[in-house]
């Protein structure tokens, strides 16, 4: 399965994990699994679209992806807030 | 003891006190996001705080103590009709019966608890309002931030957009109507003011004495209902100008409102470099400026919508408000006499007293 990797404030709310590992064959199903399984996380990376929010980036292997790619077996997302979403 | 919880463009700071003088911030919450609103329901003793993350979202959190752990609040997102996302909870307002409380939000919509806020849904009927009526943007964005409900009566409310107007509802929010006869949209040209329905509510608070009776601070005016918010009265003569955001009043006195005025909507600081507080005691025939220990010269403040709270009423009223200069002045006898409670803190977004 997947795994995710996550920084604060994201892991935080999992426990303090920096790695999970999650089901899914796309970028938007292991981020749903994220949520199913750690409630907490319900709206911070997907909206209510299920698009991932703008100020989010996610990484799939080092290229930057949205919710629709295709996520394998073996591979590793990196889950980031954005340069571009801080408040001033 | 005074807590005052203070919203900010960088967290909710705490504050707490006996006055006259600086306040201690007690505890800072949710450093680096804006807190929005932030807020106690006194029927409980629950707290509130909306909370917007720059990356990821605004949310709506609950605590039985401020300065412990926050829980968050569910059911608080567009459903799949509305074909759009939430921005951010402008207000929480406790309603009339039990566990009932309601959100405002952007876009302009209002949500519903029925269990004390840990879970929240949608209202339908407004929602189909806006799109029907195509509602625009003030500056702030499409913003549901006031809502009043009507003492002893849980299916009445009075609601605040900008820009879309007043709405009432009678039968808690399953069908909706508007008032605006008497609003003047200044904005507007004159051949077109008495159709828009783009009408920029800033604030609106209803006199709990007399419930009919409701105070309006527009986009360029101050504005009184007496008939529940059917039609309006301009009541800005006296002020220095019609243009502002905060407004509160004393419960006990429905003859009262306290407003904070700006120069105008291109010029949005305190006129005349001063920072004065008015207050009218017969419900807007008159206006007395409160400026005693508020900075008296050099002045050029903006006092955000929600950023005006109070505590109490009467001649003992507790009267708090927050600038985006980070400075927060308070009142403990109803704004005869002010002082400075905090400074040196982020840009303030709301004010409300523990």
């Amino acid at each position: 399965m997947p795994v995710i990797l996550l920084r604060a404030p994201l892991r935080d709310l999992v426990g303090g994990n920096a790695e999970v590992v999650l089901e899914g064959g796309t970028v938007g199903e292991v981020l749903r699994t994220l949520e199913r399984t750690w409630p907490r996380t319900t709206g911070w990376v997907l909206d209510e679209r299920g698009r991932v929010r703008r100020h989010v980036n996610v990484f799939l292997n080092g290229e930057q992806v949205r919710e629709d790619a295709a996520v394998g077996p073996d591979d590793r997302l990196h889950v980031l807030p954005s340069i571009s979403g801080g408040f001033s | 003891m005074t807590e005052v919880l203070v919203g900010s463009k960088k967290g909710l700071f705490v504050l707490r006190g006996d006055g006259p003088g600086a306040f201690e911030i007690a505890h800072r919450a949710f450093p680096g996001d804006v807190v929005e609103y932030a807020m106690r329901d006194p029927r409980t003793g629950r707290y509130f705080a909306s909370v917007t993350s720059g990356h990821f979202g605004p949310r709506l959190m609950f605590a039985d103590d401020p300065t412990g752990e926050w829980t968050p609040a569910e059911g608080l997102a567009f459903p799949e009709i509305a074909e759009e996302t939430l921005e951010r909870i402008w207000v929480v307002t406790p309603g009339e019966a039990d566990g009932q409380l309601w959100a405002g939000v952007a876009p302009a919509a209002l949500f519903v608890s029925n269990d004390g806020g840990e879970h929240w849904s949608f209202n339908d009927a407004l929602w189909a309002e806006r799109v029907a009526g195509d509602w625009r943007p003030g500056a702030g964005g499409l913003a549901l931030h006031s809502i009043c409900p009507w003492p002893g009566e849980p299916e009445s409310l009075a609601i605040g957009i900008s820009a879309a107007g007043v709405w009432l509802t009678d039968d808690g929010g399953r069908t909706w109507r508007t008032g605006y006869p008497g609003l003047v949209p200044l904005y507007m040209p004159e051949d077109v003011r008495d159709g828009t329905n783009v009408l920029c509510v800033h604030n609106m608070r209803r006199a709990p004495k007399r419930p009919e009776r409701l105070f309006l601070q527009f986009h360029g005016s101050v504005y009184r209902s007496d008939d529940a918010g059917a039609t309006w009265i301009d009541i800005a003569d006296g002020l220095p100008s019609g243009f502002g955001f905060p407004m509160a009043i004393d419960p006990a006195d429905p003859e009262s409102a306290y407003v904070i005025p700006l120069i105008a909507d291109l010029d949005r600081v305190t006129p005349d470099a001063q920072l004065r507080v008015y207050e009218t005691r017969d419900a807007g025939g008159s206006w007395s400026a409160h400026a005693g220990g508020l900075p008296a010269t050099d002045t050029y403040l903006t006092i955000l919508r929600q950023a005006f709270g109070t505590a109490g009423e009467g001649p003992d009223m507790a009267l708090f408000f927050g600038a985006t200069s980070g400075e927060v002045f308070g009142s403990l006898d109803a704004g005869e006499r002010w002082f400075r409670a905090a400074e040196h803190l982020a840009p303030v977004t709301s004010v409300r007293l523990g």
